[in-house]
């Protein structure tokens, strides 16, 4: 009556029941990241856009705000996770070629190198805490326009909290998918898990290189020194 | 088909397939999930009642007799958040698209069932803190959260409802995002978009304004909550920050989350009157484009909740405007409709008196959107009851309406039995008659300028007032009888068929209840969508 039977002899280990072919059900995975990536652009699109109103109209409170980040540690940080990108996507590229061992280690070494970020974000979130740079909570401005000021300390801490967030999250996503890889879960053919977290952990890292020159780089007093 | 001869009791379905607590708490079949949003959304649809009707018994009288001043305000701002976030947002998609779309495409589950089963449970965990909300003394800003009241002078529940609605959220985004998936990939063979039925349709413009939209909307309260939790200062006046970015952010979501909930309505709409006129839709890609529309116009016209909020009036002239051309492709669904029924050959089922009451009282809550969308009309009535009457209209007379037309139209679908048609036609009636007494009064009094929110009132206003709670007391009678005879159906019904209705769709093509696969075989699509014209001289075997 029906030709079930053939069709799991036919069966990959990695394709479930629902799907009628590997091709569909990589399709629908890499599909629903994306749309998931979409809401996520539309989740910090909030704050980016909170952000431009008032850039817009405190303009020299940005600047002065901006000038008490860290110039060195963010572009340091940036690399860090340029780095960590390049290495997820040789993880990636390990799992399309059906390497377990490269796959292991380079999503390793992508953990290492998103700790490292979220290890340096500490030590500046250190940093703004002890100098009184935490509106509300531990605030104290000594120049002028203290208030507006600490409207950039707002978004500031809201931003790159919700940033570091998303980067502890997605350290859990590769943790996994670095054990699923160790167990031989993925294969030349069915890799599509390492690829869905890959995009994830790209699209955190796009997130950081708007944050970094629209938090550290306003006042262009790296540049002009 | 084999399986009609095969006795109900022997056939393995969705249901009987397992009895335990884990088969239903586990389960990954959207059918089954869909029963359990069934039983979660229709608690909540009576928590919300219940402060609807505290509401209207506090409004019987223009003093402030039941409730205190606080306590109303309270009750306002629950019903308000209960029943958008926990009954409005996921009643269609998350009960009946749930249940139907993978059906209706010929697909065996959605694309991701464990995805579906955890946003159930995401909205049960929303609703666990809605509740805790609740019982713990509740919130009184309004469903709307504004600031500052709500980041500074609420001592209220603020940031524990804030999360419950955007842990709610979330259920709701990855619902959608199921869906949009779900229905690029996993059409079967022939089922091209031109011939999906429009149900699919309005689901998946839904499925997009949840993606797009909901995400702002937790954002904005996650801004609020910290705000509130750690005095950040992101909407605070007093250090630069501006109010009405909150509105602005706020809106932009809930203006577009009206459209989350009457889409799937009218989805439901077009279906039945199909059905019970034996005609193809009028105009299908109309049909379908002014879905799309609707969806993508929602996102230009937020701002037309804010015209006295002291936004840019050079920005309110082109939000009046954008508003406008929503009219449009609404008007378009109306004409179809009629158009759909004109000639055909109509038969007075249940879903039926649903589907006339749908297509009645969207139009009246449509046009009465107009005149709030002008800006001279709108001074005049922002903040009365005509503003209440005009969005009731949409939300319970189209959203409800179409909700409960859909359970009774796919009833036989979901449980294999029928319902009693008797009451059910008695109920259409009662709710018909107890909504107009409810909210019609409304208008009236918005228009004679009784504010909206607060809990008494002038004397002069009470006969209409009166009128209303009179309304809603019916109503709630109305809703309580589907709540009884259903039940009752579930285990006296007489045994339905897998197509009761004689209507197209491929859900019809399944026994009824269906298997856990939906289909033995995946079906291969030859035909247009709502071929009633072909449907007619084959007769369905009984």
């Amino acid at each position: 009556m029906s030709d079930r039977a053939p069709a799991i002899a036919t069966h990959s280990p990695g394709l479930q029941h629902h799907f009628s072919s590997m091709e569909q059900q990589i399709e629908a995975s890499v599909m629903g990241m994306w749309v998931f990536l979409i809401t996520e652009i539309m989740f910090f699109g909030g704050m980016f856009c909170g952000y431009m109103v008032y850039r817009h109209l405190y303009y020299s409170a940005w600047v002065a705000g901006s000038q008490k980040m860290d110039f060195w540690w963010g572009t340091i940080n940036t690399i860090v996770l340029l780095c960590s990108s390049l290495t997820m996507a040789l993880g990636v590229r390990g799992a399309q070629l059906g390497q377990r061992k490269a796959v292991v280690i380079f999503l390793l070494i992508t953990i290492l190198f998103g700790l490292g970020f979220l290890g340096i974000k500490g030590i500046e979130y250190h940093g703004h805490w002890t100098e009184h740079q935490f509106p509300g909570l531990n605030w104290a401005w000594p120049g002028a326009d203290g208030n507006l000021v600490a409207l950039f300390f707002s978004f500031y801490w809201a931003m790159t909290g919700f940033h570091a967030l998303h980067m502890v999250i997605g350290l859990g996503l590769v943790a996994f998918i670095v054990y699923q890889a160790w167990k031989g879960r993925y294969s030349a053919e069915y890799y599509t898990p390492v690829e869905t977290v890959g995009l994830y952990w790209h699209f955190v890292d796009i997130v950081w290189i708007y944050l970094y020159p629209l938090l550290y780089l306003i006042s262009h007093k790296h540049i002009s020194g | 088909m084999a399986s009609a001869t095969i006795p109900t009791a022997e056939r393995e379905n969705y249901l009987n397939k397992g009895y335990g607590i884990k088969s239903w708490l586990l389960t990954t079949d959207h059918k089954r999930i869909a029963l359990l949003y069934l039983i979660t959304i229709t608690f909540f649809f009576f928590i919300g009642g219940f402060f609807a009707l505290l509401i209207r018994l506090e409004l019987l009288t223009p003093a402030g007799d039941l409730v205190q001043a606080d306590t109303y305000n309270k009750l306002f701002t629950m019903h308000g958040q209960v029943m958008v976030f926990f009954f409005l947002i996921p009643a269609v998609p998350a009960v009946l698209g749930n249940f139907l779309i993978p059906m209706m495409i010929g697909a065996k589950d959605l694309a991701f069932p464990r995805i579906n089963l955890l946003s159930w449970y995401l909205l049960v965990i929303g609703g666990v803190l809605m509740m805790y909300t609740i019982l713990t003394g509740g919130v009184d800003t309004g469903w709307t959260f504004y600031t500052p009241l709500s980041t500074q002078f609420s001592n209220t529940h603020v940031v524990t409802a804030a999360l419950a609605i955007f842990v709610a959220g979330f259920s709701s985004i990855l619902t959608g995002l199921n869906f949009i998936v779900t229905i690029h990939q996993m059409r079967a063979p022939g089922m091209t978009w031109s011939r999906l039925p429009l149900f699919v349709w309005a689901n998946y413009a839904t499925a997009i304004i949840q993606v797009l939209g909901t995400p702002v909307l937790a954002i904005s309260l996650m801004l609020v909550a910290l705000e509130r939790i750690f005095s950040l200062a992101i909407f605070d006046p007093q250090r630069g920050g501006d109010p009405l970015l909150f509105q602005h952010l706020f809106w932009f979501y809930s203006h577009p989350a009206v459209y989350i909930m009457i889409l799937p309505g009218m989805g439901v709409v077009s279906e039945i009157v199909t059905c019970f006129t034996r005609k193809r839709i009028f105009g299908y890609k109309f049909m379908a484009l002014a879905l799309i529309g609707i969806a993508v116009l929602g996102f230009l016209v937020w701002a037309h909740h804010m015209f006295v909020a002291g936004m840019s009036l050079y920005a309110a002239l082109v939000f009046s405007l954008l508003s406008y051309f929503v009219a449009v492709p609404s008007a378009i669904k109306v004409f179809n409709w009629t158009s759909t029924m004109y000639k055909g050959s109509i038969s007075y089922a249940t879903p039926m008196l649903y589907a006339f009451g749908f297509i009645g009282l969207f139009t009246m809550g449509g046009l009465t959107g107009l005149f709030v969308a002008a800006l001279g009309i709108d001074v005049h009535v922002t903040d009365t009851y005509f503003v209440v009457a005009h969005f009731h209209y949409i939300m319970v007379g189209g959203m409800v309406i179409a909700y409960l037309g859909g359970i009774h139209f796919w009833w036989p679908k979901i449980s294999g039995r029928m319902y009693p048609e008797g009451w059910g036609k008695l109920a259409a009636l009662i709710i018909f008659i107890g909504f107009n007494l409810t909210f019609f009064p409304q208008f009236v009094l918005g228009y004679l300028g009784m504010p909206r929110r607060y809990w008494q009132y002038s004397p002069e206003f009470q006969v209409l007032n009166v009128l209303s709670t009179a309304g809603a007391t019916i109503l709630a009678v109305g809703y309580l009888l589907p709540m009884v005879y259903l039940l009752w159906s579930m285990r006296y019904g007489k045994i339905a068929d897998e197509n009761p209705w004689n209507a197209a769709g491929l859900e019809w093509m399944t026994p009824s209840p269906p298997p856990t696969f939906n289909f033995d075989e995946t079906p291969m699509v030859t035909w247009e969508a709502y071929n009633y014209d072909e449907l007619k001289e084959v007769p369905v075997e009984r």
